[in-house]
């Protein structure tokens, strides 16, 4: 057996490997998988409903969030139309799981290439568009979606939306939360997995040397357009994989949640998880999750509690304002996010007592 | 004829709403390069504050007015103080959603003050500026609506090519170090873009408000709308913003006459995508001029 | 030389980013109504000096963390550009960076900025009177005009300031010799006419001393020679390393080892 992996004082890669590896350490390898083998022994067997709700929707959140990673994080394209494509996702799935009777686990990657080709299409514009102007442009395709999918009332049943039949995996119907969760997290884990070595393989190389400079990465020789629409291909398959898991583990969706307000929420999300930071993603997804439904419960106990009696209040405005409140401190305070805050707690663990 | 004539004025005047809102947000653009996603919650902040001193304070109109404006110029002022300084300098996905971030904070404030009912003004206009002419009819505050939108065109023109402060505005956008070697006050300079550009926002959100209605989900949603306009005009153009305004609303007004009127708010983006691909600096825009 | 200096720099030194440190211990004089020059090879230094004392250092997250800039009997080290260009140092930046979207007039009124409001027609026929060929171009975009004339541009921008102190980064940067030669001739007469002292800095050490009434020479980030200009132009290691000549009058030769080693005594 070869020694274990402990962390250097100082940096003595002398390969290349060792420079990318994404566990450092064996310590580090060892904590995952502990961290995975508590995820599916305990945390869905000692969980309420409702909690296990909040989770599965994390998971699937956090699937969404990492295909925005790829795009804004990486590659440096920002992107103003993710909430659309999660739902180009979700009704691709629907659409196949009614009319066409697709099976659960042949709709979901289906659903993803689906929304992957219309992401491409919608990225189109990033051949002759840079910066503000291609946010505008996918701000532009971010409308266009959500009309058609409201519009076009053949395929999509317009507002009435669409009830999906229940999903299967080889005969295993998977009903209630406890087995989506399963389903769910799997998925995330493989997610998150192919997302980190898409990273470190040339195609991730290109993705960050065309956000560092793209006039440079050309003039290596990276064929920017191509990696570009490759980054919107990839992030809104990720995108559409979420979406589809979010119509079959829902039962039945409608167009109304997929609005600019879900794209800016899953910006915010990039954002205050840390961006290019595979793992940040889903402390962001995790973050803005949890605050909705804090949000949610605190408004409802106002509420109740009859303190605002006087008061139209809803739970809109408030949530508003602490989103809004929250991108805006994370900006202004902690711009590399939740994972520069996580990798600052570590160290100063690791590093503890003596933080030099 | 006449439906096509009374589409025609209503495109006009809504475009010259729209230019006129999209002015401000050029303004932001053109001194320091933000894009601003607020820009309909200012103009909602005016609307509202214009309706809280004529409906609950009583203040008669054209005092209300001044406050209004005086008001929006300091709100803008602050903003850029307070948010926008402390990250002169930082990646252009940060300045994006920090103003994104601004346009949450301020729609549920103002949720949390008035709801999101909608209000509307008291009938202040004089109908004596409603012109009639055969069958066709233009209600005062389309009248009002144009008179605005061209007086503040050429006022901000005259603004830009004369006035010494419009100048360094301009000196600032082109080449923000040699207007510091020259001793142009940067900071200052921001703090004005942004304080004017709230004021015109905060007009035309009174504007609007009188012909739409005030409603916090309605106005903000226009500030959405400026986007297609300023990029038909070129983000950095002033006039550009007018005539994109007039094309867009005239757009808007044809669809949703002669067409789908459900395909009206999303014509715009259409013909976004549209023209960001066969020009993508806009119609209006500046040519990067680039020597070397 | 009883009358206090106008500009005195005592041992700056200044970092970039906390970490870069590009100037150690740099200390010149100037007095009032001289061209002083500033020579020296690329990355000398020349430019920080300038924008450690015109307050631009700033934005390149650079700071002076040692010694003093006295102006006048103030001290200027790390204030803002707004308030250092009030005093009335104007710096003329490298490359000439002029307003590309503004037309000649434009860019001229914003060198008005120091005192705005004030008038500035008669500063204007002053210019022009200097730079005669800006004259025709008045309303043209900057951004198309030649090299020659946006160098005039930015110096008759600069001096509508009124600088007390005008620093001049490489005039004569990728310009023809007759032009550069047009354009060191106006700056000796700003510098006789309108009692203006100037620092100017460098690459053509020829010109450049003989307009000059003293000079410095910098080498990594340190002043490493001083005297009056003619001293300069006759003393044989400057003759030989920046004015391009051997101590003979012949080109010199990089063969030559004694040169090399003379050369590393500077260094």
């Amino acid at each position: 057996m070869r020694k274990l992996w402990f962390h250097p004082c100082g940096n003595f890669s002398n390969r290349y490997e060792q420079e990318i590896t994404i566990f450092e350490t064996d310590f580090g390898r060892a904590a995952a998988l502990l961290g995975m083998v508590v995820l599916f022994t305990l945390v869905p067997f000692m969980t309420g409903p409702y909690v296990l709700y909040v989770i599965n929707i994390i998971g699937i959140t956090s699937i969404a969030a990492i295909g925005l990673n790829i795009l804004v994080g990486f590659t440096g394209q920002i992107s103003l139309g993710h909430g659309a494509f999660v739902g180009v996702g979700a009704y691709a799935a629907a659409i196949m799981a009614t009319s066409l009777s697709f099976p659960f686990w042949i709709a979901v990657p289906v659903a993803g290439l689906v929304t992957a080709l219309v992401g491409m299409v919608f990225g189109m514009p990033s051949v002759r568009l840079k910066g503000l102007y291609l946010t505008i442009a996918t701000l532009a395709g971010q409308f266009i979606i959500e009309y058609i999918l409201v519009h076009w009332e053949s395929l999509t049943r317009g507002t009435m939306g669409i009830i999906l039949p229940s999903a299967s995996i080889l005969g295993i119907t998977i009903e209630g939360d406890r087995s989506f969760f399963f389903v769910i997290f799997i998925s995330l884990i493989a997610m998150t997995y192919i997302a980190s070595n898409i990273m470190r393989t040339r195609y991730g190389r290109a993705f960050i040397a065309i956000r560092d400079n793209d006039r440079a990465a050309e003039g290596m020789g990276i064929p920017i357009f191509r990696y570009k629409l490759l980054a919107f291909g990839v992030s809104s398959f990720y995108a559409g994989v979420a979406g589809a898991l979010l119509a079959f583990y829902l039962i039945s969706i409608s167009t109304e949640p997929f609005n600019l307000g879900l794209s800016v929420e899953y910006l915010a999300m990039v954002i205050i998880g840390g961006m290019g930071n595979i793992a940040g993603s889903v402390f962001g997804a995790t973050f803005i999750t949890v605050l909705n439904e804090v949000l949610r419960w605190l408004t409802d106990f106002l509420m109740n509690a009859g303190i605002l009696e006087g008061f139209q209040l809803n739970v809109a405005p408030l949530r508003e304002l602490v989103f809004g409140a929250a991108i805006v401190l994370f900006i202004l305070f902690e711009p590399r996010g939740l994972a520069e805050v996580w990798r600052i707690i570590r160290s100063s663990f690791r590093l503890w007592p003596f933080s030099y | 004829m006449e439906f096509f004539i009374q589409l025609l004025v209503n495109g006009i005047s809504i475009g010259f709403l729209y230019g006129l809102a999209a002015m401000g947000f050029v303004m932001i653009f053109k001194s320091s390069s933000v894009l601003n996603f607020a820009h309909g919650e200012l103009l909602a902040a005016g609307a509202f504050i214009f309706l809280t001193l004529v409906t609950w304070a009583k203040v008669p109109v054209f005092f209300a007015f001044l406050v209004t404006l005086a008001g929006s110029f300091i709100l803008g002022f602050i903003v850029e103080r307070l948010f926008l300084r402390p990250l002169i300098g930082e990646p252009l996905i940060y300045v994006i959603m920090l103003t994104v971030g601004l346009a949450s904070i301020f729609k549920g404030l103002m949720l949390l003050i008035w709801g999101g009912n909608l209000y509307i003004y008291p009938d202040f206009l004089p109908s004596n500026l409603s012109i009639q002419w055969g069958n066709i009819h233009i209600p005062p505050v389309y009248v009002v609506a144009i008179i605005i939108g061209l007086f503040f065109l050429t006022l901000f023109g005259l603004f830009f090519k004369y006035s010494s402060q419009g100048i360094y505005m301009r000196s600032v956008a082109d080449n923000q170090t040699a207007s510091l070697s020259l001793g142009v006050n940067v900071r200052r300079v921001f703090a004005l873009s942004w304080a004017i550009a709230a004021l015109v926002a905060g007009m035309s959100g009174i504007v609007l408000g009188i012909i739409n209605g005030i409603n916090v989900h309605d106005l903000s949603s226009v500030g959405l709308k400026v986007f297609p306009v300023v990029i038909l005009g070129g983000l950095d153009s002033i006039g550009g913003a007018i005539i994109g305004g007039l094309i867009i609303g005239l757009l808007e007004t044809f669809t949703g006459g002669y067409l789908d009127p459900s395909l009206r708010d999303v014509i715009p983006y259409i013909a976004l995508v549209f023209i960001l691909m066969v020009k993508p600096y806009g119609l209006f825009g500046l040519v990067e001029i680039e020597r070397v | 030389m009883s009358t206090t200096p106008l500009l005195q720099i005592n041992n700056i030194s200044v970092v970039y980013s906390d970490v870069i440190q590009v100037l150690k211990g740099v200390s010149l004089t100037v007095e009032k109504n001289t061209i002083v020059s500033l020579l020296g090879s690329n990355g000398a230094g020349k430019t920080t000096t300038l924008k450690a004392i015109s307050g631009l250092l700033k934005p390149e997250n650079g700071r002076v963390t040692d010694g003093t800039i006295m102006f006048d009997t103030k001290s200027v080290q790390n204030s803002a550009p707004e308030d250092i260009t009030r005093m009335g140092i104007i710096q003329v930046l490298e490359g000439r960076q002029p307003f590309k979207y503004l037309t000649i007039e434009e860019n001229l009124r914003v060198g008005t900025a120091t005192r705005w409001g004030k008038p500035y027609k008669q500063d204007m026929d002053m210019i022009y009177e200097y730079f005669p060929s800006l004259i025709k171009r008045r309303k043209s975009l900057a951004g198309y005009c030649s090299g020659g004339e946006l160098q005039m541009l930015v110096i008759g921008r600069a001096l509508l300031a009124h600088p007390k102190l005008l620093l001049l980064d490489e005039p004569s940067l990728g310009l023809a010799p007759l032009v550069v030669k047009e354009i060191f001739r106006i700056i000796k007469r700003i510098n006789e006419e309108q009692a203006t002292t100037i620092i100017l800095v460098e690459q053509n050490a020829n010109m450049a001393l003989q307009i000059a009434h003293y000079g410095y020479v910098m080498e990594n980030g340190k002043i490493v020679m001083e005297g009056k200009a003619e001293e300069l132009r006759e003393n044989p290691d400057v003759r030989e390393f920046y004015l391009g000549m051997g101590a003979s009058g012949t080109v010199k030769s990089y063969r030559n080892i004694k040169s090399y080693k003379r050369r590393k005594r500077w260094l």
